[in-house]
This record gives structure tokens, sequence and C-alpha cells, in this order.
């Protein structure tokens, strides 16, 4: 069913450019240099950004981070595996979803923890992946709010995720 | 404030590094990530252009402003300043409804699109370069975005032996929508914007 999804998009937006007589070939002509533009200009700061959050992984900087928060963490009742997820999850897609396989392996497919992992990470997007394209594509220098709104939305849908289950637990 | 977290993750790092003895791995990654994010660009690039070119087409044929009209009633409680007929709003309902479906290969250039029209829409941008609330509205809709299908993280899950790796499903949607209710809320308590003219 997923996978009919996409071509069925295509398929109906292409009979609606053909219904109302668009010249449709060179729309999507105009359309794809537009893009090949955008590429061009967020280049920037994702180079900047990816290389930065590699350094943090690559300097332990991360595994430091994790283990400041870690009381906190503990304090508020959060399973110690998954709290990584809280610093990673936010700044590094494919790292946070490298982590998730990690915590599956170490603690079966069907355990508690996993399933909180899971959901941490399905639940959010990449953060500052995101703030990094969107921004990157307009003029705009000072993000204002966005970092810490962006970052209490992140928070309280990990966190949901870690008490869904621990009450469902108990 | 990206100036600063950027600053601080790249000293952070290099402190980290000098104390734990990682100068080496450290010296690596930065070559190495910043490959990475290329290979990153060059692998979004066809993603990037092919749905720019297919939404082109859906905003030509009458599409998108059909899709905005649907969902203007919610919307426009989200972005009450944001002109309903324009360019701005249909391309925010665009990214919506392709980040419904979790078609973000589409969701992507579609909100580049949405953040360039509403920047085009306030005037006041071109002298201050700080971004307005409906701006920081509409990326905390796209960072906390709500999914139908969570395929990633499923496909991750089956691939490790989970039993039944579609129940965790509800949860996320419940996570999904406490991160993007909280997400709002917070917009509307921190961003007040003055006037516009």
């Amino acid at each position: 069913m997923i996978s009919a999804f996409i071509p069925i998009i295509i398929f109906l937006i292409i009979i609606a450019g053909l219904y109302q007589k668009t010249p449709v070939f060179n729309c999507f002509m105009n359309g794809a240099k537009d893009g090949l533009k955008t590429i061009y200009e967020i280049s920037p700061s994702l180079i900047g950004l990816i290389t930065a959050i590699g350094m943090l992984k690559a300097s332990g900087g991360l595994e430091i981070l994790t283990h400041i928060l870690s009381p906190a963490a503990n304090f508020i009742g959060i399973p110690p595996e998954v709290s990584p997820l809280f610093i990673l999850k936010p700044i590094s897609g494919s790292g946070s979803l490298a982590m998730l396989e990690q915590i599956i392996k170490e603690n079966g497919a069907d355990s508690i923890i996993s399933k909180i992992a899971a959901v941490m990470t399905g639940s959010t997007e990449t953060t500052f992946y995101c703030i990094a394209v969107y921004y990157g594509a307009t003029n705009i220098k000072n993000t204002g709010k966005t970092i810490p709104c962006a970052l209490i939305g992140d928070m309280v849908s990990m966190l949901t995720a870690c008490f869904l289950f621990s009450s469902f637990n108990n | 404030m990206l100036n600063y977290v950027w600053c601080f993750i790249i000293i952070f790092s290099i402190i980290c590094a000098a104390a734990t003895g990682n100068m080496e791995s450290l010296t690596n990654s930065v070559l190495n990530s910043a490959e990475d994010a290329v290979s990153l660009i060059i692998a979004m690039t066809g993603a990037i252009c092919f749905w720019n070119g297919i939404m082109e087409i859906a905003e030509k044929s009458g599409i998108v402003k059909k899709i905005a009209k649907v969902l203007s009633p919610i919307l426009s409680k989200l972005f009450p300043n944001v002109d309903k007929n324009g360019k701005a709003f249909a391309a925010i309902s665009a990214n919506v409804t392709a980040n419904l479906l979790g078609i973000g290969n589409a969701a992507t250039p579609l909100g580049i699109k949405a953040m360039r029209e509403l920047e085009n829409e306030n005037k006041l941008l071109k002298t201050t370069f700080t971004a307005d609330r409906n701006m920081i509205m509409f990326v905390i809709l796209n960072t906390t975005s709500f999914q139908l299908m969570p395929t990633m993280i499923l496909t991750i899950m089956q691939s490790c032996g989970a039993s039944k790796p579609t129940s965790i499903i509800p949860y996320v949607w419940a996570a999904s929508v406490a991160g993007l209710a909280a997400g709002i809320l917070s917009v509307n308590i921190l961003c007040r914007d003055k006037k516009r003219e």
C-alpha cells in the first residue's frame, strides 16, 4: 500500500497537469532548475553543521554531555539506556538511527526499552538539520526563538514517549 | 543563535578531544564529515529536483491551491497574518500535506519554497534579517512534524526481529502530537511579533 503511494501521487499530478493543458514537461524543468538553486543555497549551512556534529561525535564530547546530564535524566525517571537519544536525536538523524539499532540489539526487539527508543526516534525530525536547511535557503541571519521552541517540542515528545511506556508498564 | 550553537559544538568538541585523547579521530572526522555532507547533498539533489519539478506541475495546474483551501481552516489559526490567497499559504499547505503523507523528499523543497515566500511577504525582513513569528511557527511544524507512517523506524524494528513492530504506531502518534502541541504553544508564548507594516 505504502509503496504504491508515491507513484499514485505523481500519476494524479501529471493527469491534472494534462487536463489543465499546462506544458507539463516545461513546468517540470523549471521546478527542477529551482531545485538545483536550492541545493546550491543550502549546501554551505549543511556542510558546516554536519561537520560540526561529526566532530562532536568523534571527540567523545557526546558521551561527556550524556554523562553530565544523566543524573537529571535518572531523577525524572528516564531509562539510562535511552538518555543519549535526548541529545543525539535533535542533532543527528543518522546517528540516532544507529543508536536505535544498537539499543534494540542490546535489549531485544520486543523489550520496553527498545520500544521507547523507537518511539523517541520516530516522533520528531532532526531539528538542527531542519533549521539549517530552511533558514539556509533564506537571507535570515537571526533565527530568533526558533531553536528554543523547537527543542521544547523535541523534549516534550521524547518525554511523552518515555512516560507513556513506563505508565503502561506499572 | 545558530551562530553560538555552531561555535559551541566545535569548541566543545576540540576541548573534549584534547581532554580524552581523541585528537586523531577528531582530525579524521573533520575531513570525513565534510565529505559525508557533500555525499548527502548529492544524494538529496536528485530527489529535491525531481519533486520540485513535480510540485511545479501541481502548482501550475491548481492542485496546490485546492489543498490550501481544504487546510485553510486549521492553518489560518496557526498563521493568522499570512495572506490566505497568497503563495506562502499555498506552499505551507502543500508542505504540511507532504509531511502528513510521509513524503519527506517532497516536503523539503515545498518547505524551502514556503520559507522564501514568507520572507517575500514580510518586507521588514529585508532590513532586520530576523525570523518572524510565521517563519518560526512554520519551522516548528516541520521539526516536530507529525507522520502517519513512521516507515523508517518500522523497517528497523522489523529487521531486528520485533514480533509486532506496528504496535508502536499509536505511541508515535501520541508522542508526536504532544511535541507538536508543545512547539506550537511555545511559539505562541515566546514569539510576539511587532506590528507588521
